[in-house]
């Protein structure tokens, strides 16, 4: 299949600090993916290069062939990639509807005076993106609370709401940060379903995610990211059994044990 | 009865008059406050426009409405220069960057001796404005920025105004929606400039100078950026205010300012609040805003 997102030779230094050396690796089309590390390891700093809000040190980021170095955020995110937070970063004092209406910024083509006096076609698209948002709302079981402010939503909630958002900018690779920190089982296992969807929609997803069985349930493919620097690449049954990924998950024989072996299967 | 009014008009047009353009003020810095900014240029803008049409009308005998457009494009264009390099500054640091900017307009107008009349101010303005011009002026704008908050332009700002690294990741051009709030901004000071200057004859340096900023922005915050009826609401305080108080006298800035310390105090999201005026109506309140 074809590779849409393709990192190669990415570094990235903060001052002396290299937090990334010498990454590659890609993303293929339709797949969901998954990069995984302990804390520390990088993995934000991979999704804050790939949506411009850093620039790599050196190395090529390129999607579907095109570069995106050099790139503003918003021309990335109009280039095809859109992302979640670790952290959520809804609109809190818009509604859930206006939230996934601002995703489609750029998809409104109305001029000036479409909107100045409300001509016809301006009236059509934002219809058209008010329908287009509560069906995106729906993917994610939100529409029946579309017209609430989004600050009173639960914390999984928010989470999912975050992800409409970035569906609305129509993109064709899906990034999402921890999806599922911070929910409980019940939670993590309908967006697990909910993903899936997305995916069959046709969507590229690439996702860090600190929770193994959801990573491990999810992902085709997975990158390890330990210490800035991609230590295995494989599918996960490669993952679980990859000595190098065991030893940065565990420690050596010889290190103190601070992580149950369960971890990995969790 | 319509004698009445006849001598209300002779003695309060002004101040009437005066209540539209300081409307017009408050919505200018409205709209840079709803994308999150804190430009504190507008008094400077205000200047320019009020400046560049007086010069046009008295000096160089152009008609009122081409000097009204004049009036509108150099704050917005003088605008677009300084918001290059300062528009990239937040917080704090963009109102002092802009107070500066406030500061050397002034020191320019007063060394322009020759066409501005220094610190004497210009003498003679043609009385143009209609008191029908002061209420065209509040209700196009009005109706525009009205218009703007109910397209992607105005849930661009909103955005913006929350979190701007999520807002940029939305598509939107961070960039070049604050240059378009600080422009337009510009523009509509600019439009107050020009209205106020052909309404009072005469204009000087210290008007457009610190004080009429920070009561361009006391307007605005006392009336709150929930709603367009905010920044209206706060002008007409905000100006008819120490009229209201003539009997207090020598106390009159006291109570003026005391009223709208403890109008901040208690009301801290302005006077138009839906959700506090739905609570003091006893309404049921809603969570979603219109």
């Amino acid at each position: 299949m074809r590779e849409l997102l393709k990192l190669t030779n990415v570094s990235r230094h903060f001052g002396g600090l290299k937090v990334l050396q010498d990454v590659s690796f890609a993303v293929r089309q339709g797949a969901i993916s998954g990069l995984i590390g302990p804390n520390g390891a990088g993995k934000t700093t991979v999704f804050n290069l790939i949506t411009g809000l850093l620039p790599p040190t050196t190395g090529d980021i390129a999607l579907d062939g095109a570069t995106l170095l050099g790139r503003k955020p918003h021309e990335i995110t109009r280039a095809g990639v859109a992302r979640t937070f670790q952290n959520i970063r809804i609109f809190k004092e818009m509604t859930l509807l206006e939230n996934v209406i601002v995703g489609m910024h750029r998809h409104l083509a109305y001029g000036v005076p479409g909107l100045l006096f409300a001509l016809p076609q301006y009236r059509e698209q934002e219809r058209r993106a008010r329908d287009r948002a509560r069906e995106l709302l729906s993917w994610m079981k939100l529409d029946h609370k579309a017209d609430d402010l989004a600050d009173n939503l639960s914390y999984g909630a928010q989470r999912r709401l975050e992800i409409a958002r970035a569906l609305a900018t129509e993109p064709r690779l899906l990034l999402l940060d921890e999806p599922v920190a911070g929910m409980n089982s019940t939670e993590k296992t309908e967006l697990m379903r909910e993903i899936v969807n997305i995916q069959g929609r046709g969507y590229t997803i690439f996702m860090i995610e600190h929770d193994m069985r959801f990573v491990m349930g999810l992902c085709e493919e997975i990158s390890v990211l330990n210490f800035g620097k991609i230590i295995a690449h494989g599918d996960p049954g490669q993952i679980r059994n990859d000595p190098q990924v065991i030893e940065a998950y565990l420690g050596r024989e010889d290190d103190e044990v601070s992580v149950t072996p369960e971890e990995l299967d969790e | 009865m319509l004698e009445a009014l006849d001598n209300f008009w002779s003695i309060y047009s002004n101040l009437v008059l005066s209540l539209g353009t300081a409307s017009l003020l408050a919505l200018s810095i409205y709209l840079t406050l709803s994308c999150g900014m804190l430009a504190m240029a507008n008094a400077a803008f205000m200047g320019i426009g009020a400046y560049t049409s007086s010069i046009l009308t008295m000096n160089h005998g152009w008609p009122f409405p081409a000097a009204i457009a004049a009036g509108m494009a150099a704050p917005a264009l003088v605008a677009f220069l300084i918001g290059k390099p300062t528009l990239r500054l937040s917080g704090v640091y963009l109102a002092m960057a802009t107070l500066a900017f406030g500061e050397v307009v002034r020191l320019i107008i007063i060394r322009a001796e020759n066409t501005t009349g220094g610190a004497l101010g210009l003498n003679g303005i043609p009385q143009l404005t209609q008191w029908w011009h002061v209420l065209l002026a509040v209700v196009l704008v009005l109706f525009v920025l009205a218009r703007l908050r109910r397209s992607k332009i105005g849930r661009a700002f909103e955005a913006i105004k929350e979190d701007e690294t999520a807002a940029g990741l939305m598509g939107i051009d961070v960039n070049g929606h604050k240059m378009l709030a600080f422009a337009l901004g510009a523009a509509i000071a600019g439009l107050a400039g020009v209205l106020n200057a052909h309404l009072t004859f005469f204009i000087g340096p210290q008007e457009f100078g610190f004080d009429r900023g920070v009561e361009i922005l006391t307007m605005t915050i006392l009336g709150g950026i929930n709603s367009l009826f905010g920044p209206v609401l706060g002008g007409i305080i905000v100006t008819l205010l120490p009229e209201l108080l003539r009997s207090f006298k020598d106390y009159r800035a006291v109570a003026n300012g005391l009223i709208l310390v403890l109008i901040v105090l208690f009301l801290p999201k302005g006077l138009w609040n839906p959700a506090w005026m739905r609570r003091a109506l006893g309404l049921k309140s809603k969570g979603a805003t219109p």
